[in-house]
């Protein structure tokens, strides 16, 4: 693992790009734990500063601190982001395993479902779910309810690998030599799930922020925590544009290219890595 | 026969099996709220200062659980939706009462339909053969410089897009008219200023939906086509001397299109949900729009009318899609 993370640093200058900011980014997420104000509370300074050596990215018509609310901002996403994560990764996981170890009706089963959600149009339904519980969904319930929808993909990608790992020969060879299900699942199995758990996590989380962004922008979460989306939510709902408070409505919608394009450049550069096909072409692109 | 049972049997049950659980989705998610719709109407009527009789709340409340499809067992609630649905019968608009949810979208339909089919088509189609054409000449600096760009543009949420569009190009350089789908007060009558007016209109929210659009479907061409030049098909190709433009458009090209069109029709579907976000930001009078005040003013049986609506339609959409596969792909055929 750790070898395939020093080669990635090595060859790829996209992965390079992406860990970093994504490292940043991280540390800035700490740092909001030192904050000198309440991020939900309002005229803590004084309004519509601009930057300052005082006030960094300046201060907002809530008289907030636009750079402690930024890393308030990146931490929650960060968390509902990881979260939504999680949970899909758990059901994915647990569906692909069970469709492509059991196959047969089971298969069929869960399969069925799976498509059914890879069809289903999320945004209207998580719409209509955010819409009713607002202000009752927390950065937690938030990152829940986007796992519970996102994960239908990633289920299908598990699945026809562990499809082929249980024809190979190492299978039955541990099949006959008595080991348990559990056992071959996480011993044998798992290595290779794996890769395939990170990169697919990538992009689900991908997914999850610019949900986030989105649902947000639309109103339609608890407004008071701050997001990226809450954040460009006030600064738009503010006419930060039209009265001329860039740095407000900026510094939001710059992290958010920051992140989005970091997080998608990992998710290329690890599929990359793990597709030893276009590993050698990009060699070959290099060489030519 | 055996075509038909084992390729299309399966199909159809899953067509089912989606609208079945989208169905089931909507239904169950309103019925978690913790409020009671009828009771919350009940206070906004006896807020606004009228004085009722008890029988007269009692008749309302009647009428208010008939309405909002919340009458009887919960199981004789979920059949009373099926039974509607079926009928195409969305019930009246909560808030534009009594007018159908069902006129409602018809009338955004069109503005929708006509927008997204329109842009969608045109950057599939770009976004396709730019994508064919950089993956096969992959070493070109314009086709590197043209794959950069994509991957800048494809990571950042549609929403920055369409307002950095806006700002540039409605209010900074006043170029295109910042919102709506018309000129107000303009009439309906068939002529050439209108349709020009239309389109003036239309070319902000189009220009948005068509960049993110190519860059999305370049990168999905360009990744397939050059999984497929590794193939020894193509390397034989080349070795034996057949022209490049002929290898791209009909060794590669036309292999990496069966998983693009399966593409195309999914976003195809995607379109009855409306373009939320790019009708919100521009204000065009379309689904999106329709969507997002309805969510507004908490009208939920429009919300779950457009919601069932895209369900409904995405699920057709694939099914046709699954219909015709046969014909663009022969191994289907003939397996």
């Amino acid at each position: 693992m750790l070898k395939a993370v020093k080669a990635l640093f090595q060859r790829d200058r996209r992965f390079l790009f992406g860990f970093i900011v994504i490292a940043v980014l991280f540390v800035g997420a700490v740092l909001a734990g030192f904050s000198p104000h309440d991020p939900r509370l309002w005229n803590v300074v004084p309004r519509d500063l601009p930057p300052s050596s005082k006030y960094w990215l300046g201060t907002n018509s809530m008289g907030q601190d636009v750079f402690w609310q930024a890393l308030w901002a990146i931490r929650n996403s960060l968390v509902m982001g990881a979260i939504a994560v999680i949970s899909s990764r758990i059901i994915a996981v647990a569906v692909g395993l069970l469709a492509g170890y059991r196959g047969g009706l089971m298969d069929r089963l869960l399969m069925t479902v799976t498509d059914s959600f890879v069809i289903l149009p999320l945004l209207p339904i998580l719409i209509l779910i955010t819409s009713i519980f607002k202000s009752r969904l927390s950065v937690t319930s938030l990152g829940i309810v986007l796992g519970i929808f996102g994960w239908a993909w990633d289920a299908r990608v598990i699945r026809s690998q562990v499809l082929s790992l249980r024809e190979r020969e190492f299978t039955y060879t541990a099949v006959l030599s008595g080991m348990s299900t559990g056992k071959i699942i996480f011993r044998e199995y798992m290595p290779y799930i794996f890769p395939l758990i990170t990169a697919t996590a990538m992009n689900n989380m991908l997914w999850a922020m610019g949900m986030e962004v989105t649902l947000a922008v639309l109103g339609l979460v608890s407004l008071e925590i701050p997001t990226l989306g809450t954040m460009i939510h006030w600064a738009v709902n503010s006419q930060a544009m039209l009265l001329g408070f860039w740095w407000w409505i900026l510094t939001p919608v710059v992290l958010c290219v920051f992140i989005f394009l970091a997080l998608y450049l990992l998710s290329l550069s690890i599929n990359e890595f793990l597709d030893p096909r276009i590993r050698v072409q990009r060699l070959q692109g290099i060489k030519g | 026969m055996a075509f038909l049972k084992r390729y299309l049997l399966p199909r159809i049950v899953q067509y089912l099996v989606v609208i079945f659980i989208g169905g089931t989705l909507i239904f169950i998610i309103p019925r978690l709220m913790p409020v009671d719709p009828v009771q919350q109407t009940l206070e906004r009527i006896t807020i606004q200062g009228a004085f009722l009789d008890p029988r007269a709340i009692e008749q309302i409340r009647e009428a208010l659980l008939e309405l909002y499809g919340l009458k009887g067992s919960l199981t004789e609630q979920y059949i009373t939706m099926w039974r509607r649905l079926l009928r195409g019968d969305f019930g009246p608009s909560y808030v534009q009462f009594p007018t159908p949810v069902m006129t409602l979208i018809r009338i955004s339909l069109p503005w929708t339909v006509g927008l997204l089919v329109t842009t969608t088509v045109l950057s599939w189609i770009v976004g396709n053969i730019l994508g064919g054409i950089a993956a096969y000449y992959s070493t070109r600096r314009w086709a590197q410089l043209m794959e950069n760009i994509a991957m800048l543009i494809r990571p950042i949420p549609y929403y920055i897009i369409a307002l950095a569009l806006l700002l540039l190009l409605a209010y900074a350089l006043p170029v295109f008219p910042v919102t709506g789908g018309f000129s107000i007060g303009r009439r309906f009558v068939l002529s050439w200023d209108l349709i020009v007016d239309i389109l003036k209109h239309a070319f902000l929210p189009a220009l948005s939906l068509v960049i993110v659009g190519i860059a999305t479907w370049f990168m999905t061409m360009r990744l397939l086509v050059s999984n497929l030049l590794a193939e020894d098909y193509i390397v034989y190709a080349q070795i034996a001397g057949v022209q490049d433009g002929e290898i791209l458009y009909n060794y590669a090209i036309r292999n990496a299109m069966l998983p693009q069109i399966t593409g195309l029709t999914l976003s195809l579907g995607q379109i009855f949900g409306g373009a939320l976000i790019t009708e919100t930001v521009f204000s065009y009078p379309g689904l999106g729009t329709l969507l997002y005040s309805s969510i507004n003013t908490g009208d939920y049986n429009l919300m779950m009318g457009i919601t069932l609506l895209s369900v409904v339609a995405i699920a057709t959409g694939v099914l046709l899609m699954d219909l015709i596969y046969p014909f663009l792909d022969p191994r289907i055929r003939y397996e």
